[in-house]
């Protein structure tokens, strides 16, 4: 396998490494808060997407037998039944749960950013950082 | 019967279901809320206990919920290592709760319901990830947790919900890392199940997906862990929560975090990869020396007791991190004995800055004085034994987790045990710094006429000490619902520490991996 066909051939990985990185750089550089949201989100969209590649199967359907098969199992031949022929179904229940997880993590840090404006007005980082350094000097 | 046969889901599944009752049950009366947590809490940590003698007698148990066999459906086991850490974290919550009563229903009136209806799903979360088999299911249970945990703390001062969102970003950051780990691993086993993938994976070991998902895996542990370049969230939040999500988080949340790592590490990818094979475990042993060294020294620096507490913390996680890495039976037996004095020791702390703050208003160490001791006898009590602990003096329980990493350390083969020895002593130093600090301004100073005398009165008050009154400050000891459980953990650390031998041979002794 030469380089090119590598990358050519792994490319939704490496669109997914694309992704995270934007997703972390969301996280990590921008000073919004609800953009640290946005990217903590395409980051877990990133993993999502991730999993779900690597359950894809070219010229397989979904994992339900079909009548050959039945017909096989019927007959006690289950060691011939071809498993290329059938997804692996397990990444995408995975990721249901995944989803669902990150749903409520956003739901979380959306209650938090509305108490964090609540008290502070902002949602610029630095300007909040300047506000609770105001608290701190008004406590002492 | 039921209950028997079902132990290992029973204590998840109670505070599962019981977060979600708590809001109905205590829908008309918000008094209703901690009753009602507090017998699941006691049911909890009652089948806990019952796990480890389960355990003791019979060996490690194996649960398939569901009936399904385990590397097709989720496997439940309870073994040495989690029926451990299980009562740890069950009896200390249980003790915390107690004291929660009375502190919630001040700092956050009207609002009992949905904190112990957090507090119920975070330990459903936290007990999940202790028995799980299943590396995807401890997942799910990670994010259970982490989602009551950023509930916990923003409900805390004004600053909370920052500390909160900070957390909330750190710890997705380190689940995705976690979830992605298992995706490699999944790809490359194609098995999610625990033992079903250590027995995979000695046939796959030199391949990069599997070293990937390694360093991932204890990496987004490492997050949770607040293991030293990846603390960052862990004082604000432990600061800024209401004391008793800091008493409650503090001795769970973190060595729960450690326990994965543990688990991951030593149960999953094998003693002879992560040690020998990688140099992973030496990293982690430096990064554990940093963080003991670091924590000590913030903690030196702070005037907050809570947040010297949460500094302490990224230290004596160090002293976990630092077991686990050195990777051989002393190191991992001193480990596994300080998650459960650490978390006796933290909780007894925490609670016992919950005190000063319900009584005093606040804890600021250098707003507390002399007359402290007076009014809060008891609680300043538990305040020192809990430091003397922390700072390793002999019959409390803390000298003896030290003693074995020391041991540990001393049995590494190369010269950086001796450096990892230097770094416990230093440590052990700086703990006294911090602490003796306190105690010194409490008690070592006689009680004289300071309420009138504020500063600068030193030669007026020569005449004023001879003829001091002690009886000057009338007591104002905390309520005997948050009393008992802050002297009970105190006891606990003397008891723990006695019986040291008892528990490293009766239950540590068979955590210890084959292999190391």
């Amino acid at each position: 396998m030469t380089t090119l066909e590598f990358i050519l051939g792994h490319y939704a990985y490496w669109l997914t490494l694309v992704l995270m990185m934007i997703g972390l750089y969301g996280m990590m550089m921008k000073r919004n808060l609800v953009k640290k949201l946005i990217g903590m989100t395409i980051f877990q969209v990133s993993i999502i997407i991730f999993y779900v590649a690597g359950a894809v199967k070219w010229g397989a359907t979904e994992p339900i037998l079909d009548n050959v098969d039945i017909e096989k199992v019927h007959h006690g031949m289950t060691q011939a039944i071809s498993t290329a022929k059938y997804i692996n179904p397990l990444p995408h229940t995975l990721m249901l749960t995944a989803i669902v997880v990150g749903v409520a993590t956003t739901g979380v840090a959306f209650a938090l950013v509305i108490m964090i404006y609540k008290r502070y007005k902002t949602l610029d980082e630095a300007v909040l950082l300047e506000r609770m350094k105001k608290d701190n000097d008004s406590d002492n | 019967m039921i209950l028997t046969t079902n132990s290992p889901v029973l204590i998840p599944l109670l505070f599962l279901v019981f977060g979600l009752l708590i809001p109905l049950i205590a829908w008309k009366r918000n008094s209703l809320a901690w009753p009602t947590l507090m017998l699941v809490s006691t049911a909890a940590a009652a089948i806990s206990i019952y796990n480890v003698f389960k355990v003791l007698s019979t060996g490690p148990v194996h649960y398939h919920l569901g009936n399904w066999v385990p590397p097709i459906g989720i496997e439940y086991v309870l073994d040495h290592l989690s029926v451990f850490v299980m009562v740890v974290i069950n009896v200390v919550a249980f003790l915390v709760l107690i004291h929660a009563r009375e502190i919630v229903g001040k700092e956050m009136p009207g609002k009992q319901a949905p904190y112990f209806a957090t507090v119920s799903l975070m330990m459903a979360g936290f007990n999940g990830i202790v028995v799980t088999g299943d590396l995807f299911n401890l997942y799910v249970f990670l994010e259970i947790s982490s989602l009551s945990l950023y509930g916990l703390i923003a409900i805390g001062e004004r600053k909370s919900p920052v500390a909160a969102f900070r957390y909330l970003i750190m710890g997705t950051v380190a689940a995705s890392f976690y979830l992605l780990g298992v995706g490699f691993l999944y790809m490359t086993t194609g098995s999610l199940n625990m033992a079903d993938v250590k027995a995979i994976l000695p046939s796959i070991i030199g391949q990069p997906t599997v070293l990937i998902a390694l360093a991932l895996m204890v990496l987004g542990m490492g997050i949770k862990m607040a293991l030293f370049p990846l603390h960052g969230w862990l004082p604000d939040a432990y600061t800024y929560a209401p004391s008793t999500s800091s008493a409650i988080i503090a001795p769970t949340g973190t060595k729960v975090a450690s326990y994965v790592m543990l688990r991951v590490m030593f149960f999953v990818f094998g003693v002879s990869y992560v040690a020998k094979t990688l140099p992973l475990a030496a990293m982690i042993t430096w990064m554990a020396a940093i963080a003991i060294i670091y924590g000590s020294i913030m903690a030196i620096a702070q005037s907050e007791m809570k947040r010297m507490l949460a500094y302490s913390s990224v230290a004596q996680v160090g002293y976990i991190a630092l077991g686990i890495g050195l990777a051989n039976p002393f190191g991992l037996i001193g480990a596994v004995l300080h998650v459960l004095n650490h978390a006796v020791m933290k909780a007894g702390l925490f609670l016992v800055s919950g005190n000063l703050r319900f009584k005093l208003g606040h804890s600021n160490i250098f707003k507390l004085d002399n007359t402290v001791r007076k009014k809060m006898p008891w609680t300043m009590a538990a305040f020192t034994v809990g430091a003397l602990s922390m700072v390793g003096l002999p019959p409390m329980a803390g000298f003896f987790s030290k003693w074995y990493l020391i041991r540990g350390a001393y049995s590494s083969p190369s010269w950086t045990g001796w450096v990892f020895i230097g770094v416990i002593f230093l440590s052990s130093l700086l703990n006294a710094v911090y602490f003796f600090r306190i105690i010194e301004k409490v008690y070592m100073k006689p009680l004289t006429a300071s309420k009138n005398g504020a500063n600068g009165h030193d030669h007026n008050d020569h005449h004023a000490a001879g003829h001091v009154v002690e009886a000057e400050v009338p007591r104002d000891e905390v309520s005997g619902s948050m009393l008992i459980p802050t002297l009970v953990l105190a006891v606990g650390l003397i008891v723990l520490g006695i019986l040291n031998a008892f528990i490293v041979n009766g239950i540590i002794k068979y955590i210890i991996p084959a292999g190391m």
